[in-house]
């Protein structure tokens, strides 16, 4: 066990906790923000993705050691009242089915946004490749960052 | 309006009421201080001081919002927002005033509260309308009453109840409270079709805010207080059982409280209980990162008691079944076998389609408390009715003392209608003594079993010298169950037909996957007819009408599952939608139609394929449900639908040696992913006023024919083995 000083959606959070502990872990068990999503545990679906700084990661293969002082960002903390313009165009296209993945797709989706703010079909899929939605709603999420990415430049 | 006897009285309201302990519906709050059933009132309906309970489906607040309690469980096939809205269409309250609240298992109110079969809002269509009349009808009569008039003399809409020849009004929440002492009527009126206001509308998903917020909403995120958290190790192959541990060592682990050997298995076993291992290792502790390292440190010793099975050893099995085994069920008109001999043309062909997993995103979980005397479960469950059940006599305790309440859930696909997890949650907590929530691991889902069966078909067709369909065979074959329906198109379209069902054995276990056997009969079945039609030098769509009008002009035999005109129908829509017939360059088209789950689905497909790999461009899907509920949540399901067969026909499989699953994880077995899914899906629903057919399933089985049909245009080779991608043509 180690102590942590993790900042986490802006606040300091202190964690006596195992320094192998993936953050989704972290997240989950020990700070109860469990809008970080469990899928597969080997960084293949995408659904524990969070932000470290402005990084798109996935949080189920990062250690808490491997954290340090950079800026985790989950999708608790992605805005405050649920209005970042990915979110509401989520809402808007009522992207979901089951909802589980979507969490993943939110955080992969802002944070690439924020570095390509127009990207093509192409790269939207390149992107995402990596977020599996077992239900099949990949063509709404692709237009909701469509739609974010129109909104975000008006 | 439709006169309708409702199956409510007192007597059934009180015993409702008396099973839920005196309450009428006790739901149960998530994580500490975090309430999530806090109204949230978007268009200006105050929060209630007082609410009051009208029916098992309805509480009407003092101003005016509702709570409409959805009595399914939701797996994403949008029941959650697509029942409550068939009960605020009949008590005709605004939309924008409703909240929606998860209804735990209640036998006593509802029925058929699972997830299965595209079945909730076929089976409670009535009872839905039913409840929202009722509560309507109960809000007239209280106000009539206070007006000393007769309900004739009122009008009702929009939550608000007006006198005829008169100036008087009162919301809904005015006199809800003079509602609850009124006689539940025996008779109710429902709307008319045509006046509906908000079913045929798009409304937006009632969990929408809350999933893009990251807010509590799945089993896996349930949490109480003094809960402790476990996982389990099942045997590593089929035909494995545990005999024991290194226990101690994994004891002394840090964050382990205990471990052992559960037994789950229950007297007397339904159809949801024969799945899985029965005797598991289970470690229990204080966090799920510790729980994993303890899994990694066991050290299990298993006892090999039945045959390792490999998938060489299955295909065998199946070809041999083929060959000799014992038909189960069949159907046969006319002489099949002298057509055969007459006929100008034959062709035989053999599909066949792997075992696959449900992989639902959520891995299996659940909650339980288990005392000297109550069990009290929590989770994801398509079944909570079979899973009271199985933990009633797992635990030899009266039905009554079991509760069960359903989380939002992460995909179903079939899988969690099997209820081993809620029943091994049970066994751990009654070993320990207290509250634990059961997680498994991806590898511990997707290595469990209660997979869709491997299957291998052989269909076989007759033309004669005018290329007229004379004669028809379909002989399938699978681990455990065969793939045939004997009833089905294009069963009383032929003049010659033999249907015929074999089983073989495996002890992999095996489950209803998404649209059970359908998945793979529609992909084998369309295409068949679509080398069948041209053989017979027809277009497949013409070919297909034909036989249609031969099952509406003189149907053969007695006993048809399908309506043919419906089928046509939606073959005729796809037809004009997709503008077939035409073609553009490099662009490859495929067609097939299905029906299964009540619902006519006609699906054509265009694609191209770029160095080997497959795009898919455009689907046009026509779908003939009836009355379309949620019109842009049902077009949600079948792009779900049909993005699900081509990713399991062209992608994904599980393959066996020595008895246990090669893929472990989403490393190795594939799912499609956004790059391979269809470019855009349009969906096109027959209008109509026929009550309405599910949507979780029928989308799915048509796209697997249709795209292999566009692959052989593509390519030139036919595809009669799923995965597609295991063909050389085409890269996976």
């Amino acid at each position: 066990m180690a102590n942590f000083n993790l900042k986490i959606n802006g606040k300091t959070q202190q964690l006596d906790v195992d320094p192998t502990t993936p953050i989704l872990w972290v997240l989950r068990d020990h700070l109860k923000l469990v809008g970080t999503k469990y899928g597969c545990g080997i960084s293949q679906c995408g659904a524990c993705t969070i932000h470290l700084g402005d990084n798109a990661v996935r949080s189920c293969q990062l250690p808490v050691s491997a954290v340090g002082n950079q800026d985790i960002t989950t999708i608790e903390g992605l805005s405050e009242n649920g209005d970042h313009p990915v979110q509401k165009a989520w809402l808007e296209e009522d992207v979901y089915q089951c909802g589980y993945c979507q969490a993943g797709q939110i955080m992969n989706a802002s944070a690439f946004l924020k570095k390509n703010p127009n990207p093509t079909d192409e790269e939207i899929e390149g992107a995402m490749n990596g977020n599996i939605c077992r239900c099949g709603t990949y063509i709404r999420i692709k237009k909701a960052i469509k739609t974010a990415a129109n909104t975000k430049t008006v | 309006m439709t006169k309708i006897v409702t199956h409510y009285n007192r007597r059934s309201f009180i015993k409702v009421s008396a099973a839920a302990g005196g309450g009428m519906l006790i739901g149960f709050s998530w994580l500490n201080g975090c309430k999530s059933n806090t109204p949230e009132p978007e268009a200006g309906v105050a929060v209630p001081k007082e609410w009051f309970e009208i029916n098992g489906y309805i509480k009407i607040g003092d101003t005016g919002m509702v709570t409409i309690y959805s009595p399914n469980p939701e797996i994403g096939q949008n029941v959650r927002t697509s029942m409550p809205m068939i009960v605020a269409e009949e008590l005709d309250v605004p939309w924008e005033n409703v909240l929606v609240e998860q209804a735990p298992l209640n036998t006593g109110w509802y029925q058929n509260q699972f997830a299965g079969g595209s079945l909730s809002i076929r089976l409670s269509w009535n009872a839905l309308r039913m409840a929202g009349a009722t509560g309507r009808r109960m809000l007239m009569e209280a106000a009539a009453k206070e007006w000393g008039l007769k309900v004739s003399d009122l009008t009702a809409s929009e939550g608000v109840i007006k006198e005829i020849n008169g100036e008087r009004t009162i919301t809904y929440g005015e006199v809800a409270s003079k509602a609850v002492g009124i006689e539940v009527p025996k008779e109710v009126e429902l709307k008319s079709i045509k006046d509906f206001k908000l079913i045929g509308t798009s409304v937006k998903n009632v969990d929408g805010e809350k999933i893009v917020t990251g807010k509590p909403l799945f089993g896996l995120d349930f949490h109480r207080d003094g809960m402790q958290l476990a996982m389990i190790q099942h045997p590593p192959a089929f035909g494995m059982t545990v005999k024991d541990f290194n226990e101690a060592e994994i004891k002394s682990m840090p964050g382990v409280k205990d471990a052992f050997i559960v037994d789950t298995t229950v007297e007397e076993p339904g159809g949801f209980d024969e799945k899985g291992f029965k005797q598991l290792i289970a470690i229990v502790g204080e966090s799920t990162w510790q729980l994993m390292q303890a899994k990694k440190a066991l050290k299990a010793n298993w006892e090999t008691t039945g045959e390792l099975e490999s998938s060489e050893l299955h295909v065998k099995r199946l070809e041999k079944a083929l060959a000799s085994g014992e038909v189960q069920e069949s159907r046969r008109d006319g002489n099949p076998e002298a057509a055969f001999k007459k006929a100008a043309k034959i062709i035989e062909r053999t599909y066949s389609a792997p075992f696959i997993a449900h992989n639902t995103l959520e891995p299996m979980n659940f909650f339980a408390n288990v005392t000297e005397d109550s069990a009290e479960l929590i989770g994801p469950t398509q079944t909570p009715e079979a899973l009271e059940g199985s933990v009633s006599k797992l635990l030899n305790l009266p039905l009554e003392k079991v509760t069960v309440n359903m989380t939002r859930i992460g995909g179903g696909f079939g899988r969690r209608l099997y209820v081993h997890f809620g029943v091994e949650a049970a066994a751990i907590s009654k070993k320990i003594g207290g509250p634990v929530k059961l997680i498994y691991s991806r590898e511990d889902d997707m290595t469990q079993g209660t997979y869709r069966p491997t299957y291998r078909s052989v269909y076989k067709a007759g033309l004669d010298e005018n290329n007229n369909l004379i004669s028809f065979s379909v002989k399938g074959a699978g681990l455990p169950e065969g793939p045939v329906f004997p009833n089905r198109f294009p069963a009383g379209a032929v003049e010659n037909y033999l249907a015929e069902k074999i089983k073989a054995p495996t002890n992999v276990t095996t489950g209803a996957w998404r649209a059970p056997r359908s998945n793979f009969t529609a992909g084998a079945e369309q295409a068949f007819l679509d080398e069948v039609a041209e053989a017979a030098g027809k277009d497949p769509i013409d070919f297909r009408l034909e036989l249609f009008d031969r099952a509406i002009k003189d149907p053969v035999g007695e006993k048809h599952e399908y309506e043919a005109e419906r089928y046509a129908g939606v073959l005729k829509l796809v037809k004009e939608k997709a503008n077939w017939g035409t073609t553009k360059p490099n662009v490859h088209r495929g067609v097939a139609a299905y029906f299964c789950h009540s619902t006519y689905v006609a699906e054509v497909f265009d694609i191209v394929m770029d160095k080997g790999q497959l795009i898919v461009q455009k689907v046009w899907c026509a779908v003939d449900c009836g009355i379309v509920v949620n019109r842009d949540a049902a077009e949600n399901m079948i792009q779900g639908g049909v993005i699900d067969g081509v990713g399991h026909s062209m992608y994904s499989q599980l393959t066996f040696e020595n008895g246990a699953p090669n893929q472990m994880n989403f490393d190795k077995y594939q799912l499609i992913r956004h790059s391979q899914a269809p470019k855009e899906i349009e969906v096109f629903f027959v209008e109509n006023e026929i009550d309405p057919t599910g949507l979780g399933e029928p989308g799915l089985p048509p796209a697997i024919g249709a795209l292999a049909n566009a692959l052989y245009k593509a390519t030139g080779q036919r595809y009669y083995n799923q995965p597609f991608m295991t063909e050389k043509q085409v890269v996976g």
